[in-house]
């Protein structure tokens, strides 16, 4: 690693590989981790089997054998760090985020989907009202998408309704919680354990196993929410499911 | 033409090498815990070896085959029968129809792998047909098997055997299993550790705690220290990370991982070593050793040749019998 890398490279044993920008989480990494993805994908799909984007890293898990076959007298591991570091300095001379995707979330943040929302209001000084205008103002990058399958770390919210994740984790989350977690925004996809902040739920299904993407959101997406009433949730709600 | 399951055993599922290609949505590949037993099983009855296979834990399932079929039985050794007749793993067997296979006994291993000739029809789901337990998609229905299911063979002729027979070779295995070693590269996080823990990693036996699933194994053992108790930002993992729990204990991420994690990664298993990792059982132990990525390469790449090498005589021998029959 020279100073003109900002980043490190790593094995994930002997079919992976990660390249890792480090420090805190940001949004100005994120996309350069996005931009990555984009030019990644085109990088030999017979032998990349994964490409999986994080916060600040993202990483190739890759079928050894054919990736070997292209690396003549290197090894396997060699040539795709090789590769990596080509693909990273390519990606840094895109300025424009390709396929990027909008996409607009309604939400309800009725009371009783919004089981933290009246508490985290009275911790940041704020009314209800004001709490949800400032989730629904910024627009979100989905940073990456781990956990469980379709949940989407979206980031950054406005620091004055950041929010730590509660002490003790809740042993059921509804499908559909919207949630803040730190910096960050997310909402579950299916029933689940978690400790984030719930502020309210949407009607939308995030995960159908059933369509050829299942995921509603993919990394890199930008998404927006807005407040839907009770009636509203439930009328989307019957008419999507 | 297919079997049944006339008696479910505790966690018996349809398999194949994971479905990759959508981690970044979060989904796991899963997949066979022993790639090279499952590869094996198709081998010897000449499937290519991709195909799905049913992976079962003791106690397994009893099975009865409705129809005549080819099959072939790795992995594990839990002391299968035919008709109450002893059968040999690692062989290809002509099963006559309407006979029953048992599992009798817990002698060795903790996943048997069986194939039939052509393979199964399963459900396919996002191009695999391994079971995903969480999204209840693939193998059958998404979930483990239950009694009176009944799994179609792929190969719908008649084969007309009528005695039941192992056919006269078998497939050595002994090559491909390390007897509890497990070889490892070190991971991102490994220079955090104590010299101290870094030293006891290699030097101690870690046991296999009765936690551990098809998602990890949480290991027990001495205690593993970090110097420097960073919070690390969640990034991919994959099968065989290796990480360090707020306890000081270790987790092996197995076959139906989650995608990204967050704990320190102290280690990676290497692919080789993932099948006698997938064979140890809970209350087992293991001990570590570092591989160089190079090593690491090197043996996989010649187990790659030996399995290619095992399935072009697996066919020719196939071939030639059923040629002279």
């Amino acid at each position: 690693m020279t100073s003109s890398t900002p980043y490190q490279i790593y094995a994930i044993g002997d079919q992976g590989i990660t390249l890792d920008y480090g420090g805190e989480i940001s949004e100005s990494i994120n996309l350069k981790i996005f931009k990555l993805y984009q030019v990644l994908k085109k990088w030999q799909p017979d032998a990349v089997l994964d490409i999986i984007p994080a916060y600040q890293s993202i990483s190739l898990i890759y079928d050894l054998g054919k990736i070997k076959k292209l690396a003549g007298t290197k090894t396997a591991y060699q040539y795709v760090e090789m590769k990596l570091v080509e693909k990273e300095a390519l990606a840094n001379e895109i300025d424009f985020v390709l396929n990027q995707r909008k996409i607009d979330i309604p939400v309800c943040y009725h009371k009783s989907f919004g089981l933290d929302l009246e508490e985290l209001a009275n911790t940041h000084q704020l009314s209800i009202g004001s709490f949800i205008d400032k989730h629904v103002q910024r627009s979100y990058r989905v940073f990456m998408i781990g956990f469980m399958p379709g949940f989407a770390y979206m980031g950054t919210v406005d620091p004055l309704i950041a929010s730590p994740r509660k002490d003790n984790p809740r042993t059921h989350v509804p499908a559909g919680s919207v949630g803040i977690a730190g910096s960050q925004t997310g909402i579950y996809p299916f029933n689940s354990p978690g400790g984030w902040q719930i502020i309210g739920q949407t009607p939308f299904t995030l995960f159908d196993a059933t369509k050829e993407s299942p995921t509603l959101l993919e990394p890199g997406d930008e998404v927006t929410f807005h407040p839907i009433s009770l009636d509203e949730f439930h009328h989307l709600k019957n008419s999507s499911s | 033409m297919g079997l049944r399951i006339i008696k479910s055993g505790i966690a018996d599922s349809i398999q194949d090498l994971g479905r990759y290609g959508y981690q970044q949505l979060g989904i796991s590949p899963g997949g066979v815990m022993d790639r090279i037993a499952a590869i094996i099983a198709n081998t010897l009855v000449g499937n290519k070896m991709g195909e799905p296979v049913l992976e079962m834990h003791f106690p397994a399932a009893t099975i009865l085959f409705e129809t005549s079929m080819m099959i072939a039985i790795t992995g594990a050794d839990f002391g299968a029968t035919i008709n109450g007749m002893e059968v040999l793993i690692n062989q290809p067997i002509l099963v006559p129809s309407n006979t029953e296979l048992r599992f009798t006994k817990h002698k060795k291993g903790s996943k048997v792998y069986l194939s039939v000739e052509e393979g199964f029809e399963t459900q396919n789901w996002l191009g695999s047909s391994s079971t995903s337990f969480q999204l209840k998609k693939g193998g059958v229905e998404g979930r483990y098997l239950l009694k009176n299911d009944f799994i179609p063979f792929k190969n719908k002729e008649d084969l007309e055997i009528d005695t039941l027979m192992h056919l006269p070779w078998r497939a050595s295995m002994a090559e491909f299993y390390t007897n509890n070693r497990i070889d490892c590269i070190i991971g991102a996080e490994y220079a955090l550790l104590e010299k101290i823990s870094q030293k006891s990693l290699v030097t101690n036996q870690f046991k296999i705690s009765n936690q551990s699933n098809r998602m990890g194994y949480r290991l027990e053992g001495q205690a593993l220290l970090l110097s420097d108790k960073k919070e690390c930002v969640s990034s991919a993992v994959s099968f065989g990370t290796i990480q360090l729990l707020p306890n000081a204990q270790m987790i092996i991420l197995m076959a139906d991982h989650q995608t990204t994690g967050g704990y320190p990664r102290i280690g990676q298993v290497t692919t080789s070593s993932l099948p006698t990792l997938a064979q140890v059982s809970p209350g087992d132990s293991i001990s570590f050793e570092l591989v160089t990525q190079e090593e690491a390469e090197a043996i996989f790449l010649q187990q790659q040749q030996n399995l290619q090498q095992l399935q072009n005589a697996c066919n020719f021998r196939l071939q030639e019998y059923f040629k002279n029959e």
